[in-house]
């Protein structure tokens, strides 16, 4: 039992780390219909800037300095590239992300090597929080979901509670009529994506020094939000949230699992042995499959539910 | 028109221009590993030790008639099917030899991919200096005369390892973690068979095998190795994936010693700290505390030459293997990559740690190889010994134990055919 606690503690504090990075994707895909291929690349960039602010003034104001940076470079990206790429289509978008991905990844390797960084946890922030039968959970990962079930109220806040967010909303659905109605609708689109990126720069700055900081982290982190917001219907952001603990869950707990569909064979009576056809397969364990669940998830999703779990059909 | 075809014809010149501007008395070495991606930290560090060790021979003489060394880098991204590609360009570029070290699928592809081309290519081989791969295979089944490996293969450093083991009877319940590929399961299954050869009381309790370099949060393995009540924990993880899962042992207070191959690797130590003191072991033919140490001097250099934190001096098995190649070419009096090998094969070699010998049959180097465990360094309150610390951190490993060459030796299968 105090196992399964554990397990659930990890599952979900690694959860809401997903959804950090996945709530600025989907948002820039709700409110702007721009799937931004690099967006792991501005939650790496979040984790450098705040290793390089960290070195210089400290943790504490890099949490701050680190994702204002990376919004403010996210918007001059908006102003001066994406926005020149829009009139193209979403062909053009999604390329000219594609591209930047990799223009960053290069811009980092350049600026601070090919090597992981030395960005460290706050020493007032490690060390274990409780523990559970000898198993501790760190105080930094309490500290990680702390930071994301913060930063969801605080979206939620801003969107439905604030002049900006009115703008915003509206804005997605009748562009022309908010502009006809004074509001300067591309400004409003460079904040939602500077929002975005910053977002990402957030994670970045929590996860960077939770796992490793190296230019390698944007392309192992990529794929799987894009999971997430698949799973969670694209451009919601309450089906994001919950895609990002039911991930985080599923793969926690499927580790701990060693069941092998030859076990389950077994049970009916059918002996699996290395004659049998796809042996390998059948003998593979749970566990060992389980950083690839998600992507079955997401495969049964589209093929079962095309719209995610809370998204709304398109057209 | 004309003047954008000249720009064009400059532009694709330069390109070109680094691949042929070599003189027939350079001897250049590809050296092909991840410069990209998950595990770039390591092929970067690797090819820093490439280019100090070429450096050093070259100023010392060169290689055999006075020829220099040459390393040219090719990004393989730790895939096999990169490294192949990455094959073509160095036949193209008409380099002759190749190194490569991360990872033991890409070893095994690039071994096929040689023996393909020597054979159709009389004249023209390649020979391929493996400093890191360690699948027992590559010089067992799938040995190769266009192969040498310049690292003791998993197999032997499980037989010392297990050795180690032997008389601590403390440890009763074993747990083996390790990558989900040919090297990550030659580990676990060699584990698994000398365990129960050496200690039969020994139980293993959990046998975990996970996708190379994909995992980014370890914790719920931590969790699973505490529930299993396990008091050792063996593993051959390298990269991001040893960092990432001693990090989240360290976090969720996992006090189980780890048995490491690459517990001394690159990021793990800044990523440890205290807790990896008394705890985390590794098996490797060098490291900075060694008594004596005739490397010290280039560990120095090394230090001066590349000072970022997160690089160091690690791979002796490098400086041994370029010693011997420049040694090797000599001895054949050509840098022909045929002659070369010849001379390579049963070659004996004083290196820094003792005698070597690239052994005959199996194209293995025999090496003496230590065993050893963290502690902080002298200075911050640790064992006198542990003089330096690992990237310029304030840990490193005090030796447990030195095992000779002959005992590392293990009989090989392999049938070389020669040309």
């Amino acid at each position: 039992m105090d196992f399964v606690l554990v397990q659930l503690l990890n599952g979900i504090s690694y959860g809401l780390l997903l959804f950090m990075l996945a709530s600025g994707l989907t948002l820039v895909f709700s409110l702007m219909g721009v799937l931004n291929f690099a967006h792991a690349s501005f939650y790496m960039l979040g984790a450098y800037f705040a290793y390089q602010a960290s070195v210089l003034v400290g943790f504490w104001p890099a949490l701050v300095i680190a994702p204002l940076a990376a919004a403010g470079l996210g918007m001059l990206v908006e102003r001066f590239g994406l926005r020149r790429a829009h009139p193209h289509g979403h062909v053009a978008e999604l390329l000219f992300t594609f591209g930047l991905a990799y223009l960053v990844e290069e811009a980092v390797h350049l600026i601070w090597g090919r090597s992981a960084v030395n960005y460290k946890i706050p020493p007032e922030l490690d060390g274990p929080l409780f523990s559970i039968m000898g198993t501790q959970f760190p105080v930094y990962r309490g500290f990680m979901a702390l930071i994301a079930v913060a930063m969801l109220v605080s979206i939620w806040l801003v969107l439905t509670r604030t002049r900006i967010g009115l703008v915003i909303t509206a804005a997605l659905t009748h562009p022309g009529t908010v502009e006809a109605l004074g509001h300067n609708v591309p400004r409003v689109f460079m904040l939602v994506f500077g929002g975005g990126v910053g977002l990402a720069a957030l994670a970045g700055v929590v996860g960077g020094n939770a796992f490793v900081t190296d230019p390698g982290m944007a392309a192992a982190l990529g794929p799987i939000i894009f999971v997430i917001v698949v799973t969670g219907g694209m451009g919601s952001l309450a089906g994001a949230f919950y895609a990002s603990l039911i991930i985080g869950c599923l793969v926690t707990f499927s580790v701990a699992l060693d069941w092998r569909l030859a076990d389950l064979f077994a049970r009916f009576g059918l002996a699996v042995t290395p004659q049998t056809p796809l042996a390998t397969l059948w003998n593979i364990k749970l566990s060992q499959a389980a950083p690839t669940l998600p992507y079955l998830l997401m495969v049964l999703m589209l093929i079962l539910r095309p719209r995610g779990l809370m998204g709304t059909r398109e057209g | 028109m004309s003047t954008r075809f000249v720009r064009a014809a400059l532009l694709a010149a330069t390109c070109v221009l680094p691949f042929t501007a070599h003189s027939a008395d350079t001897v250049r070495i590809a050296y092909i590993d991840p410069l990209s991606g998950a595990f770039a930290n390591v092929g970067e560090s690797g090819l820093h030790h490439f280019q100090l060790m070429a450096e050093e021979i070259n100023a010392h003489g060169g290689l055999y008639q006075g020829s220099k060394l040459e390393i040219v880098p090719f990004d393989d991204k730790t895939s096999p099917q990169e490294a192949l590609n990455q094959l073509k360009r160095v036949i193209d570029a008409g380099i002759r030899y190749i190194s490569q070290g991360n990872g033991s699928s890409v070893a095994a592809a690039l071994v096929d991919a040689v023996n393909r081309y020597n054979e159709r290519n009389p004249g023209k081989e390649i020979v391929y200096l493996n400093y890191a791969a360690v699948d027992p295979v590559l010089t067992n089944e799938k040995c190769s005369f266009w192969h040498f490996r310049f690292d003791a293969n998993s197999d032997m450093k499980m037989e010392a390892l297990t050795n180690w083991m032997l008389p601590n009877k403390n440890i009763k319940k074993v747990y083996l973690i390790n990558q989900d590929y040919s090297f990550g399961q030659s580990v676990a299954k060699m584990a698994r068979e000398l365990l129960a050869k050496k200690r039969p009381d020994v139980q293993i309790v959990g046998d975990d095998l996970h996708p190379l370099g994909q995992v980014k949060d370890f914790a719920p393995y931590v969790a699973k190795i505490k529930q299993s009540g396990a008091d050792a924990v063996i593993t051959g993880n390298w990269g991001n994936d040893i960092t990432l899962l001693i990090k989240a042992a360290k976090d969720g207070g996992l006090t189980a010693p780890f048995f490491t191959y690459y517990g001394g690797g690159l990021g793990v130590m800044p990523a440890l700290g205290d807790a990896a003191v008394g705890r985390v072991k590794q098996v490797t033919e060098y490291h900075t505390n060694i008594q004596p140490n005739k490397s010290l001097a280039f560990a120095e250099e090394y230090w001066k030459k590349f000072p970022a934190k997160g690089d160091d001096f690690y791979y002796l098995r490098v400086r041994t293997m370029l010693q011997m190649f420049a040694e090797a070419t000599k001895k054949a009096k050509s840098v022909e990559p045929k002659a070369v090998a010849y001379a390579l094969e049963g070659m004996n070699f004083a290196s820094d740690t003792g005698g070597v010998v690239m052994r005959k049959d199996d194209h293995q180097l025999v090496q003496p190889l230590y065993l050893s465990t963290i502690y902080r360094v002298a200075a911050k309150g640790g064992p006198a010994e542990v003089k330096y610390g690992v990237e310029g951190t304030d840990y490193g490993f005090k030796t447990d134990a030195r095992i000779e060459a002959k005992d590392t030796a293990l009989p090989t299968t392999c049938k070389m055919a020669r040309p």
